[in-house]
């Protein structure tokens, strides 16, 4: 059985008329990293301070591992490790003694060996007593993922843990998170869509303070690599045999109804599955109006579903929103 | 109460690594000494015209006074400000500590560093003990320097809670000085116009020069200095937990 860490249902939160995050949804289990993919000003950061117990929500409710985040804030903190984006770090101290200070604020018994054993973990026992001032970012990232698990949280949420690093850096901070993955429940925010694919079990593409998609990366990727999309408009609503149908042909990898008389039919690579879909849709006494090949990445499905977002009708609140969220920055190569 | 002592700790060994409060404590140490060389200076000079004159401790108390009015913003500008500067009161506010354990360890760090320097001065008292004929009266330098360390404690108070609404250093200390300049001088328009004893009740001067420093333990005074104290600890909670709103 699933043990839920983090819950939260309808949070809302305003900076005064700036809706930064509009009646938020999601639930991740034990055990599960959750990737939070969206553009920058998409609400990822006031959505996991709001979960740290930094900042109270508008309105709604948050828990992790079943403590409120307002009423049992204190509660939650003991039981969250963060990274906020920016790591920040007291730049005077030695790491060894930034991670003892946090270590004792965080109540760790043994303080100074559990230290010693998360610089083991993120690969920094020989930097122990360097100044973190003299650090590299990829190395003070290091130090930040340190002090967040230092306390063996039961949830982690780490603000765009590899954010200004340089492509080896990346790989390590990566294969750290999905080594600490195995043990905690992780959030990561991310707006590197390539990075949520490869560590996350479950993408939330949020945009505008709104879940916009929810879908594990294995179908993400399913539209993404090497895949043929195939749009298919019909005459009328697709029956359900239809479906079926399409579903067991011969390299179909995936069908889904977009509207009421669309499909999106992903195809493997290398197969040329058109005739037979064309076929298949006719026996089945549908009538076939439309019929194109689309190729898309995930970076075309992630802004269209940001486009589609944007142009549904804005609400009053909305209306009013101040920062125009950048259309996804351009997304890192994967190394 | 563990955390709040965490945080004073770290506070506390944080001034022995930072310039800006070494330089604060040095010159602190600096002037007092100066003024105290000028006064001995100066009371053996009086001693020679008038045989039987003898400075008392007040000649090293009162300068520091106005010393500590100077040097107090100096040491408690940082303590928030320059967590909220750096966003390294994230990770603060979002470990398990209420907000008010925060502040009572920021102010208690400070606090206890002003404490140190001011009883590193009791060195001045003892010289000056050994230079006077028959030795002072330790009455006045007992009161004088609790009430120097009651008055750090209302001072470095304030300093925090000032610290908390600025992310720039700079401006917490002198909106920090401002204000002990202001309750510094608060009485005096009152004093001369004949005025509300109020504002003569704010003033932190008409609770030290006529009363502790002349060796008078006033419960009033000390009831000054605690409530100011208290009240500066509050706003800085309440302000440090305002700012989770924003």
């Amino acid at each position: 059985m699933t043990q839920t860490m983090i819950q939260v249902q309808n949070l809302t939160k305003t900076y005064g008329p700036r809706v930064a995050i509009d009646n938020l949804t999601f639930e991740a289990s034990k055990g599960e990293i959750v990737g939070f993919l969206g553009p920058n000003g998409a609400g990822k950061t006031t959505t996991m301070r709001i979960l740290t117990g930094y900042m109270p929500p508008t309105s709604g409710m948050a828990r992790i591992a079943g403590y409120d985040v307002v009423e049992a804030s204190l509660e939650v903190r003991k039981r969250v490790g963060y990274m906020p984006e920016t790591v920040p770090l007291y730049t005077d101290m030695s790491v060894l003694d930034y991670l003892i200070f946090m270590g004792r604020l965080r109540r760790v018994p043994d303080v100074e060996n559990r230290a010693w054993e998360v610089l083991e973990r993120v690969g920094m026992e020989d930097r122990a007593e360097s100044f973190i001032g003299s650090l590299s970012k990829g190395m003070r990232q290091r130090v930040g993922l340190a002090q967040a698990i230092i306390h063996q949280p039961e949830v982690l949420i780490l603000d765009e843990p590899t954010i200004g690093l340089d492509p080896t850096q990346v790989v390590e901070v990566r294969q750290l998170i999905q080594e600490i993955g195995q043990e905690h429940t992780v959030l990561l925010s991310t707006h590197i869509l390539a990075e949520a694919q490869q560590l996350c079990d479950r993408v939330l593409i949020i945009n505008q303070g709104r879940i916009v998609a929810e879908d594990t990366p294995a179908n993400l990727q399913l539209r993404l690599q090497g895949g043929t999309r195939i749009l298919v408009v019909l005459q009328e609503t697709p029956r359900d045999d239809l479906l079926q149908r399409l579903q067991h042909l011969a390299g179909v990898r995936l069908v889904e109804t977009v509207g009421e008389q669309r499909l999106e039919i992903i195809a493997a690579e290398g197969h040329e599955v058109r005739p037979q879909v064309a076929r298949t849709i006719l026996e089945s006494g549908h009538n076939l109006l439309e019929m194109r090949q689309a190729e898309m990445s995930l970076e075309e499905i992630f802004l269209q579903l940001i486009q589609e977002e944007n142009a549904a009708p804005p609400s009053s609140d909305e209306a009013d929103t101040a920062e125009e969220p950048a259309p996804a920055e351009s997304p890192e190569e994967e190394a | 109460m563990r955390t709040v002592w965490i945080i004073a700790r770290r506070e506390f060994t944080r001034y022995f690594t930072t310039p800006a409060a070494y330089l604060a404590a040095f010159l602190f140490l600096l002037i007092l000494g100066i003024i105290f060389y000028a006064n001995v200076a100066a009371s053996a000079l009086q001693a020679s015209m008038y045989p039987g004159y003898a400075p008392g401790a007040e000649i090293i108390i009162n300068p520091m006074v106005t010393l500590l009015v100077f040097m107090i913003p100096a040491i408690t500008m940082r303590l928030l400000a320059e967590e909220q500067r750096m966003g390294t009161i994230e990770l603060l506010l979002t470990s398990p500590i209420r907000d008010s354990e925060l502040v009572l360890g920021k102010w208690l760090g400070s606090f206890l560093f002003v404490g140190a320097l001011i009883l590193l001065t009791l060195l001045y008292p003892l010289a000056l003990n050994q230079l006077v004929d028959p030795g002072i009266d330790w009455g006045p330098v007992i009161t004088g320097y609790l009430g120097l360390l009651l008055m750090a404690a209302a001072f470095t108070a304030l300093g925090t809670a000032i610290s908390s609404l600025f992310s720039n250093q700079i401006a917490a200390f002198v909106a920090t000085l401002v204000l002990f300049l202001v309750l510094w001088l608060i009485g005096f328009p009152s004093q001369t116009l004949n005025g509300s004893p109020i504002w003569q009740y704010l003033d932190f001067s008409q609770h030290f020069y006529n009363t502790l420093a002349q060796g008078i333990l006033d419960l009033r005074d000390v009831i000054y200095y605690l409530s100011i104290t208290a009240l500066g600890i509050f706003a800085g909670t309440m302000i440090v937990e305002t700012r989770r709103w924003r």
